[in-house]
């Protein structure tokens, strides 16, 4: 059948069998390979995209679903050819390491700072805690959400902006 | 040389450079084995069993093969026809790819679909008719020795039993003296349960065999591809020099992926046989049941003490659960691996370990999960026994600790079982984690909080680890020595691509192994592009594991450049028309001694090379290094952690966590405390949650992540990570290699820090995962409530 979507800002009509997981359609219809498959049953993250700004796992949900809808993946964070905030938070606050979680969860993390642009830690790790990370620990991945937040609402020139401090990298030399 | 050149622009040693290989990931252009697609690929999936031992009678595979869209179907007779049903493990065993007559783990390989679409591939697997006859099934390694207890090896000839073999080192016979001397001796049985590293990417491969060369090129989930290589032209008989093995970025690996497995071959045959490449991506309950857990040590530990807290003897017994095949990665000559570093930190005279291996009906492994063979298992009993024999002598375990440590000036210290000890200061780094912690405050509040009724605990693990095998002369991977390599070119403009023989997988090589680069030679690292990963264009190595990737691989690198640099040191000389002797070098920085305005950097030289260079000297300025290391490296650290517990539930949360760690130096501060930082992490969930466990007809409890529970950014502590240097004496840069030390160290810190808040109640032992329900529990008897 039809699935009319909207992926990254490029509308796309695909036929697709009903079955077909959005992963999938992302994957291998669109060579979208940004997004991957961790766990297959919507507990690890790694295939975490926006539908219609929301985050969900593209593992457990059908194409069919997308239908009419805009998806928002990893490929489409780029701002004008350059990292948006949140992807130079995470190389900037070494918020990944093998790299294979870290779509997903700046996902993740978009959605959380759409919402509430100047999360705490809690609120960082209570909106990433559908997102597994096997290799960071996930400090830095919160240091690199809540650097990037304060990017952005300086770039928004929100008030507060102007007081807030990214957290810095922690030094180790002791 | 180990002083780091931190304060340059170069940004070599000590400088905490952003990862080179984030740019691609943070947009999703990583390549994955999953992302590679190849024309005309074909997809494949396994059937597996869901019975734990049983004999197949018949497996009728007819319909699958007329469903649209199916290719082929593979059994393991049609494996055996090309002599390829069965293959080596790293442990010398035989494992089959695809079972043949009977199957004796839950999970095993039976059959396996290609077709031309990946759904269709699985659809097809349910039209696969198979029937088993169940036998008895063993998943307690105990009972497997016992005289009735089913034969699950009957493929192998001469194997009667279900033991797999009998290790020991030690001097026993000093050792039992030791104890019947003893003022005091102190026991411990604990478990050290069946875990799994599930990296957040699982197995798989995409094999293409060529139809018209035979070149086969198979993109591998790998952390030693070069050794892969190798056993694979072994097991297939292929001609090594058509195999190329790709192991492009890989999703995380924790010693999961040092094994090879049988979708990897049956992928390869398949192309082999059809002319197409196959892809072949496990589920993650196919990469939970199937592929290299580890753990599943029942460790009996003893302690000999003198009345004044001075231990005098170890000794051990330990129950290594292998699984259905002997597939544990080590290295060949140590098949309990490095267990005997069981005397951990501390000066111990007398000391001897047992380890007898057993087969039971579960998956096979015993594979290094972020951990240096086994050293992990016996780091956890040796701290966890200080902390009972802390209890039991009444004195306090930091001070028990310190009696006992090895000293600073007895370093390099020779241990009662062999080891050389390269450096450490053991009481430096405790006493500064100590401090970090606030430790005699925390023991205060402790006490006062017991008067209420409140539990809290401290708990402690100084560790030590053993890492960086070889040297090779002791240490190889089924035959190939434990040697690492580098090679480096040095093109006209200055610019350099370094080529090594060890495989990250998140670790961060390609700005790490740059910045050894810029130390030795002065080239910025982001003027070094770091290749690894393809046979057909690195220099052999054993690859990733172990945390052996700086001490061995990143010693090659550093030796090559070293090379490079005496080439250079001419070069300048001649461009300079100054002795050789003459020729300083600083920082990229070649110059005439006293006169340093007379001067050429490393780039001039790297352009000489190329088009002015001394009568007679080859062109170019490249070189490879194979380096075998000396001895291993000794990374220590103590992590100190505070609970609280809950009496109504049992639920126990780290209130602080202070790691320090003492890797000798660090190439890259901010990527070495990542990878704590990750350990740490991976350490809390092996003793809070993560669990592979069976019933006892053998079905796996823990076969995806709402069963094996794995720690989230919400119950993950935050750490506060501190550092020591004690560079290693041996290593050109004096690094020791971190990857793993706070896996193998922290566990014990956690679960200490739980019993120690338990001590007041007689609770001396809960076995890992330290779960709510197993405190509540051990609570309730002790009717505290």
């Amino acid at each position: 059948m039809q699935v009319n979507v909207n992926v990254n800002g490029i509308s796309q009509t695909v036929d697709v069998e009903p079955r077909l997981l959005l992963v999938h359609l992302l994957r291998e219809r669109l060579g979208l390979t940004g997004t991957h498959v961790g766990c297959d049953t919507t507990s690890c993250g790694a295939c975490t995209v926006l539908v219609d700004g929301v985050p969900i796992k593209s593992c457990t949900y059908l194409a069919v679903q997308a239908d009419g809808r805009s998806v928002r993946t990893v490929e489409g964070l780029v701002e004008g050819g350059k990292p948006s905030p949140l992807q130079a938070a995470f190389k900037e606050q070494h918020g990944l390491q093998c790299g294979f979680c870290t779509p997903g969860m700046m996902l993740a993390a978009e959605a959380l700072l759409a919402d509430n642009p100047d999360p705490t830690e809690e609120q960082v790790r209570w909106a990433l805690s559908g997102n597994l990370c096997r290799c960071t620990g996930y400090m830095n991945i919160v240091k690199a959400v809540q650097a990037a937040g304060a990017t952005m609402r300086s770039a928004a020139g929100v008030a507060e902006a102007e007081t807030a401090e990214a957290p810095a990298m922690a030094g180790g030399a002791q | 040389m180990t002083e780091t050149d931190a304060g340059t622009a170069i940004r070599g040693l000590g400088h905490s450079v952003r990862r080179k290989e984030d740019d691609r990931f943070v947009r999703g252009r990583g390549t994955y084995v999953d992302d590679v697609k190849l024309p005309g690929m074909l997809h494949m999936a396994i059937l597996r069993t869901p019975v734990a031992h049983a004999r197949i009678t018949r497996i009728d595979v007819e319909a699958a093969k007329a469903h649209p869209g199916v290719v082929a179907v593979i059994t393991g007779r049609d494996l055996d026809a090309h002599g390829l049903a069965w293959m080596p493990t790293l442990s010398a065993d035989t494992q089959a790819v695809l079972a043949l007559d009977k199957v004796v783990f839950q999970g095993q390989e039976v059959a396996a679909v290609v077709a031309d679409d990946p759904y269709v591939a699985v659809d097809a697997l349910e039209l696969i008719d198979v029937d088993y006859d169940p036998l008895p099934a063993v998943v307690d390694p105990r009972q497997a020795l016992e005289g009735d207890a089913p034969l699950i090896r009957e493929d192998k000839e001469g194997q009667t039993g279900n033991h797999i073999f009998h290790w020991e080192k030690g001097d026993k016979e000093a050792t039992d003296r030791a104890f019947a001397e003893a003022d005091k001796v102190v026991s411990l049985d604990t478990f050290y349960p069946r875990c799994h590293p599930a990296p957040l990417e699982t197995c798989g491969c995409v094999a293409d065999v060529d139809p018209a060369t035979g070149k086969c090129t198979i993109w591998l989930t790998s952390q030693a591809p070069h050794a892969h290589r190798t056993l694979f032209a072994l097991v297939a008989g292929l001609p090594e020099q058509n195999i190329r093995i790709i192991s492009p970025d890989l999703g995380g690996g924790f010693g999961n992926k040092v094994p090879i497995y049988p979708g990897y071959v049956v992928a390869t045959v398949a192309s082999l046989l059809i002319g197409k490449p196959v892809k072949w991506i496990e589920d993650r309950t196919e990469n939970l049941i199937s592929t290299g857990f580890a753990r599943d040590y029942h460790m009996r530990g003893e302690m000999a003490l003198s009345a004044d807290g001075k231990i005098t003897a170890l000794r051990s017994q330990v129950i290594a659960d292998h699984g259905a095949f002997n597939a544990a990665a080590q290295p060949s000559k140590f098949p309990a691996g490095l267990f005997h570093i069981f005397t951990g930190a501390y000066d111990v005279p007398a000391a001897h370990c047992e380890v007898d291996g057993v087969y039971t009906n579960k998956a096979p492994g015993g594979i290094a999960y972020r951990c240096s063979f086994r050293v992990t298992e016996a780091s956890y009993l040796i701290e966890r026994l200080v902390q009972n024999a802390a209890v039991e002598l009444e004195l306090d375990p930091a001070e028990l600790r310190r009696r006992n440590f090895i000293q600073p000036e007895q370093f390099p210290y020779r241990s009662a079982v062999g080891w050389e000890y390269d450096s450490g200061d053991y009481p430096k780094a405790l006493d500064l984690a100590l401090e970090k912690l606030g430790y005699a405050e925390l023991r205060a509040e402790q006490k006062e909080k017991w008067t209420k009724g409140e539990l809290m605990g401290i708990g402690i693990a100084s560790f030590t680890e053993v890492v960086g095998a070889g040297p090779g002369s002791e240490y190889d991977i089924a035959g190939l020595r434990m040697f690492d390599s580098a090679e480096l070119r040095v093109h006209p403009t200055g610019k350099a691509i370094l080529k090594i023989g060890v495989q990250t997988q998140g670790q961060g090589h390609e700005t790490t192994f740059a910045q050894i680069v810029a130390g030795e030679l002065g080239i910025p690292p982001e003027d070094v592009s770091v290749m690894h990963g393809d046979t057909d264009n690195t220099p052999y190595g054993l690859g990733t594991y172990a945390s052996r990737s700086t001490p061995v691989g990143g010693a090659a690198t550093a030796m090559v450049a070293r090379k490079l640099r005496d080439k250079a040191t001419k070069i300048a000389a001649h461009l300079l028309e100054a002795a050789e002797e003459d020729i300083e070098y600083a920082e990229g920085r070649f110059s005439v001694r006293g006169a340093p305005d007379q001067a050429k950097t490393i780039q001039d030289i790297a352009f000489a090379a190329y088009s002015n260079l001394p009568q007679g000297m080859e062109a170019g300025l490249e070189g490879v290094t194979y380096y075998d290391p000396p001895n291993l490296t000794f990374p220590f650290g103590s992590y100190c952690v505070v609970v609280d517990i809950d009496k109504g539930t049992g639920e126990w949360k780290v209130r602080k966590m202070v790691a320090v760690d003492d890797c000798g130096v660090r190439i890259n501060p901010m990527i070495v405390e990542g990878q704590i930082h990750g350990g740490l992490t991976e350490g809390f969930g092996i003793a809070a949650m993560q669990l592979i466990t069976f019933d006892e007809e053998g079905n796996c409890i823990g076969q995806n992540f709402t069963d094996y529970l794995l720690p989230t950014a919400w119950e993950t502590p935050s750490f506060e990570t501190y550092q020591t240097v004690t560079p290693s004496p041996h290593h050109p840069i004096g690094a020791k290699g971190v990857g793993e030390s706070a896996t193998v160290g922290s566990p014990a810190a956690y679960v200490n820090a739980v019993l120690d808040a338990l001590a007041p109640l007689g609770i001396t032992n809960i076995d890992m995962p330290v779960t709510s329900d197993k405190v509540w529990a051990a609570m309730h008897e002790k009717e505290f409530v």
